[in-house]
This record gives C-alpha cells, structure tokens and sequence, in this order.
C-alpha cells in the first residue's frame, strides 16, 4: 500500500499557476497510483489523436463563414502508417492535388493559407477558426492578398514550400496540428517562409507554436503572425535571421522580490 | 573503395565504407527511411564482419564525407590527435572491441585515447557491440566538467530541471521550477525551452533563473534553450547569459539547417567565456543532439544516422561543453520506430559521446507517435544510469507540457538514485542538504510541512 505525501499549500496555489503535473507528492521515491494511472490514460487519449482523421467538412464550412473559399488536397502518404514512417511523402503533393492547386493559380498572391491536418487533426479542429477570426482582420489591414486556404491532409510542414511555389505567393503560411502532448491534445503550429519553394529548410522559416487553450491564445497568436509576416515581407527572408521583436509579450511578470 | 565478405556461397559487397557503415548498423527505421539500410538480417551482420576486419586506421583515410564539401569533416580530420590514437593505432575495429572490455583500458587510459577517437571509429566500434558492451565501456569513461559545481564524478549523476511552460509564463515557469527543487533536480542546469524567440520574453526568463540562483546562492547554472545567435544578441543586451545552447548535427549542410556553422558556434562560446561567470570553471556551452536530425534536413550525404550522431559529438568536443544530451526518442517513429530501437540508440550515443570524451547525458524520452511507453523509459533509464550517464532531465511528472513529449521526472530521478546510490554534484548536494531538503545520505526529508525554501520560493509567485 502506497502512502502518498499528499503536500498541501503552498502546492495547491502553484498547481493552478502551469498545466505541468506539479505537486503531485510521492509513494516511496515513486509516483502514487493515482497519478501512475492518470499519466497512462493521458498517453492513451494522445495515442488515440495522433490517429483522428481531420473532419475537412466541418472546416471548410467554418472557412467559409469567415469568407474564405478552400481547397482540399492530399498529401502523396496514402495513410497514417506511411505518413508516421515515411515524412519524404507527407512534404509533397499528390499528383491529382498538385493540377488541383495549379488549377487556380491567378496572378499570384502575398500570402498562400496552407492547413494541414499534421499530428493533430483534433488541433486543427479546435484552434484553426479562432486564429483566422483575429488574423483575417490584421491581414486586412496590411492589405495583403491571400489564396484560397488550401486544406491538406496527411501534411507536413514542407508540403507548403510546394504550394506556396505554385501559388506564386510571397510567402506561406502554413497551420498544423502539432504533435500532441499528454496535457494538450489539441496545440496548434503556424509556419512561416518567405519565397517558399521546395528545398527550403526549417532554417529558413519562423514559428510559432503552442497556440492552444493552456498556451498561446488565438488572438496572440495572430498578432504575433502578422507582426513576422509584416517583417518577412518588408525585409525580404524569413527564419532565424528574422528575430521576433514584436512587443506581444504577454507573459505575467513575477512579483517584485 | 568496395569491402567484401563472403558467408556459405553468398558474397556480400559494400560499395564503400558509407554503404558498409549504414549496413552494419541495427536495423533502424531512419536507415530504411533513408534507403541505406540492409536488406536482409544476414547481409547486416556480413556487414558487421566485415567492419570487424577493417584497420581503425582507414577511417583517417577515407572520409565518409568529402573533406572538400564538409567544414565537420575537416574538423574532424584537421583537429585527429595522432599521439593519443597511437596506442590503438594497430587495432581493427574488432580488435579494438575487444580491447576495450580488457582490463586494459583503465579509465586513465580511456582518458588519454579520447582525443584520438574520430566519431567515425567511436560509430564502427559501437555497431559491434551489444547492450552490455556499451554499458560496460562506457561506464569506465571519466568526464568531468565544471562551470558552478562539478558534473560527472564517479558515483554521480546531475539532473537538468527542466520548468518549461506552453506560453513562457515566468510564474508557471517558477512553479514547477520551485516543485523541482524540492526533489533535489537541478545541479545539471536549470534550464528552460522557451517557446517565444522574442529577445524580450528570452531576456525576462533568464532573469527569473538568474534571480533565483543568486537569492538562494544555489550552485548550479542557468539556461534558456534558444538559438546560439540569440544568446550571442542577449549578451550584447546585458542579459545573465550563463550556458551557451545549441542543437547541433554531424554535417555541415544539417548545421546549416540549423542556422548556424562552426564559425558561429565560436562567436557564441567566445560571447559566453567573455561573461566570465563560472565560479569553479569555465565549461559553458550546452548542446543536444539526435539521430535522425541529419535526414530530417536531407543533409546526410548517404551516411547512416547513427554515425552522423556521432559526428555530432566532434562538433560539440571543439567547445569544452559544460553538457551534451541525446534527445534520444524526440525525433519520432519514422527515425527511432519503437522502445527496442530507441533504447539501444540511446546506449550508442552514451557510448560514443563518452568515448570521445564527452559529458554526455540523455534525454530519456519519447513521443505519443512513437511505439513506446513508459516501461521503456524505465528501462533505459536503469540501463543508461548503469552506464554511467552524466545526466538526465527532470520534467514534472515527466510530462513536458511545452514540448510535447515524455521525459524523465523527478520522481524517476529519485528512483535511480536509490537503487544504484548515486549522489548529486557535490556543492549541489550540500546545498540541498543546508536547506533541510535532504539528509546526510542524500534522500529527501519526509514533507510534512514545506520546507523553508520552498516556502520562501512561492513567495516569489504570490
């Protein structure tokens, strides 16, 4: 029988400081059986995600409600088990979705919207609509032009240099469900890289990760997308030699000692 | 030059010493990814009989990588100290093997061949070896390095405190901070993967580890995981730069990917030796390696990924680190497929890393898209403590719920130490015990009540 050292404050008040599993007292040096066994169902419910397919119904439709038109695509992985082992597919177009993204190539854009499913469709789902609701609004501002989003399943990252090449955009910006943790099942990456075409490296890209409930807000998010868009376009190259300078820090500042 | 080795009527031919070195590697999903695995289980060990005839001394011949198109390459051959390969310099990669479990290799004498073992023999050697061999030798390999305290003393183990938050939020940040003190992590590093590269959220995290190091004079150092040409711009703004951090890989190109070259690392271990702020010395760079990393950034020039691992190493072996870590099972199941595949390349890499002269710790760790769980981490951690391991992370509850994956935990690190008995770094050691946190024998006092410390540190995120 376990006899867990159930510690009270000050533990209680710094557990609702961070989703981290702090505080959790111990059996022996181990952990208590009941951490033990909701640390299993955790990685069980991320294991499960990882193998959601993304509902492209649901979100083209909540696309559309903030005005824009898509496009949905397939990746050349023909299902999770070749997108785990095999990521050289997940970062190139299928043949039928390429002269689909060909297709409606006009005269070029500022910005290709790139969505794809990543390791987290369930992220997708969650975040995808918030974020647009505040960065649309500062796109606007900017005046830049966009693609239609272009809805990518079995996607990863570099999947969108292809597109954003064959959309003629000057940059792209690229959503993804990252993979997911114990503690957030549902986070949300956004990638960007100036003059995308295929063979740029992640070098060569900046992002901006962790946009979910217990992390990054929607609205920062965005903020902070169009503060390194804005910068990209202007300087003409994105990653690590784009520093993020924007002041959208939001991180609470501890007391004064 | 083509390497040949016939078993019953079969001939089995290797096109170079690349194809030879990737065959004779044990099977790993990123070799197959990258089409330069074997294809059969006999034609892998063929392979590794042939490896074991072959003279250490090819590899200072034959470059696996042209010293033309590869700036690791020539640092590599450039930097090859001939006098301390001299006592193995007659050996084939088996005879050296076996030379290595002889009682003949003492620590000592490990020591001094270090700087002589290119990463190219340390990968040959190792593909030969099974589990027990990489635990044994690598558990008479002594690094010892210093920066505030002594990392890598016979019968210790560091843990790096790992207080990651998902939005940088410096009061959550110090809460698992605060919770990890309070199970002795932290003589490693404290050290934060932030999520932000905005110069300001960077700079306001060091301050917060820096604040709390210097309050409580505890000796250890900190570090916040950003890119090398941040902390170089952090320290031209005056922020607490202890460590110097950076992911590395065996290639150039793959550095490239990175962002970052050898002359760059130099900028960055010259910005942070000009902080003078070691007490007991001056070991600062912190870097994390991974098999697979190479691949991932297309830049492996059709070299396996473990020897381009070790590569990595000769990369890091150029800056004196204060720590060097393996994020072993990070990269995914397309690289390191299941528990079998990432606990024999965690063991590798401790071996090579060690081998060469490295303090090399290991992050322990897994994905959720990986087929592993948490009996495999239990099992390399035992396996790798056994070997000798620098250091290993302490995340709370071993849920980084910044990154995504599952690392060691404080309990973990608790477990460890009390089965094989190992100790903290020293002046870490007694710190804990001059703040009532642990006992004479080094186990933490029971937790009735808080301890002073930890009352006095959440006060800091009232």
């Amino acid at each position: 029988m376990s006899a867990p050292d159930t510690r009270s404050e000050p533990w209680g008040r710094l557990s609702a400081l961070t989703p981290a599993r702090i505080g959790l007292g111990r059996a022996g040096s181990g952990l208590g059986t009941h951490e033990t066994l909701r640390f299993a169902l955790a990685h069980a419910q991320a294991r499960d995600a990882v193998h959601a397919a993304l509902d492209e119904d649901r979100l083209a439709a909540e696309l559309g409600t903030l005005g824009l038109d898509s496009l949905r695509v397939a990746s050349r992985a023909a299902g999770r088990a070749s997108y785990l082992l095999r990521p050289d597919l997940g970062r190139s177009l299928d043949a039928a979705s390429r002269t689909a993204v060909e297709a409606r190539v006009k005269a070029g854009c500022d910005i290709a919207l790139v969505i794809a499913d990543g390791l987290s469709a369930s992220a997708v789902t969650a975040q995808t609509e918030a974020f647009l609701a505040s960065f649309l609004p500062l796109s606007k501002q900017h005046g830049w032009s966009l693609s239609p989003a272009v809805i990518v399943s079995q996607g990863r990252v570099a999947i969108g240099d292809e597109i954003g090449a064959l959309l003629g955009a000057r940059l792209t910006l690229l959503l993804i469900g990252e993979r997911p943790g114990l503690s957030s099942p549902d986070s949300l990456g956004l990638y960007i890289t100036h003059a995308p075409r295929p063979g740029r490296n992640d070098g060569e890209r900046n992002c901006v990760s962790n946009i979910h409930g217990a992390g990054l807000s929607p609205a920062e998010a965005a903020a902070r997308a169009a503060w390194l868009i804005e910068a990209s376009l202007s300087r003409g190259l994105s990653g690590v030699a784009l520093k993020d300078e924007s002041a959208s820090s939001t991180s609470p500042r501890l007391a004064a000692p | 030059m083509v390497y040949r080795h016939i078993i019953g009527s079969r001939s089995y031919v290797f096109e170079d010493l690349r194809d030879l070195m990737a065959k004779a590697t044990p099977l790993r999903s990123g070799d197959q990814l990258a089409g330069l695995a074997a294809a059969s289980a006999e034609e892998s060990v063929a392979a590794r009989m042939a490896l074991a005839d072959l003279p250490l001394k090819t590899f200072l011949d034959e470059a696996l990588i042209p010293y033309e198109a590869d700036e690791v390459t020539r640092l590599i051959m450039d930097s090859h100290d001939a006098a301390a390969f001299a006592p193995i310099a007659s050996l084939t990669v088996g005879g050296f093997r076996d030379w290595l479990l002889s009682d003949e290799a003492t620590s000592a004498t490990l020591t001094r061949i270090a700087p002589g073992i290119t990463p190219e023999m340390a990968a040959a050697v190792s593909k030969i070896m099974r589990l027990q061999d990489l635990i044994a030798v690598a558990r008479k390999c002594r690094v010892v390095t210093r920066f505030r305290n002594t990392i890598g003393l016979p019968g210790t183990m560091a843990v790096r405190l790992q207080p990651n938050h998902p939005a940088d939020d410096q009061r959550g940040i110090a809460a698992s901070l605060i919770d990890g003190l309070s199970y002795g992590c932290g003589d490693a590093v404290i050290g934060i993967n932030p999520v932000s590269d905005n110069l300001g959220v960077l700079t306001d995290l060091l301050k917060l580890i820096d604040e709390v190091i210097q309050r409580y004079a505890i000796p250890t150092q900190g570090c916040v995981l950003t890119h090398v040409t941040s902390s170089i711009e952090l320290i031209g703004r005056g922020a607490p730069v202890d460590l110097v951090f950076q992911s590395v890989a065996g290639t150039e190109a793959a550095n490239r990917s990175f962002g970052i070259d050898l002359a760059v690392l130099r900028e960055g271990h010259e910005a942070g030796l000009s902080q003078k702020r070691g007490t007991i010395g001056q070991n600062l760079m912190y870097f994390e390696t991974g098999q697979g990393s190479a691949l991932s950034a297309e830049a492996h020039h059709g070299v396996d990924q473990q020897t381009l691992e070790a590569r990595a190493y000769a990369v890091c072996r150029a800056f004196d680190p204060l720590l060097v870590n393996t994020v072993v099972g990070f990269i995914g199941p397309e690289y390191l497929y299941d528990g079998k595949q990432i606990t024999r390349a965690g063991l590798e890499d401790h071996f090579c890393g060690k081998l060469m002269g490295l303090p090399l710790g290991c992050d322990v760790c897994y994905t959720n898209h990986a087929e592993a769980d948490q009996d495999d981490m239990d099992g390399l951690l035992t396996l790798l403590a056994a070997a000798g391991v620098t250091y290993i992370m302490g995340v709370p509850g071993a849920d980084d719920v910044m990154l995504n994956y599952q690392s060691t935990s404080f309990h973990d690190q608790l477990y460890i130490r009390d089965l094989l008995g190992l100790k903290r770094a020293p002046e870490f050691e007694r710190w804990l015990q001059e703040q009532g946190l642990t006992g004479t024998d080094g186990r933490l006092l029971s937790q009735a009540g808080a301890p002073r410390l930890v009352s006095s540190l959440a006060e800091l995120v009232a």
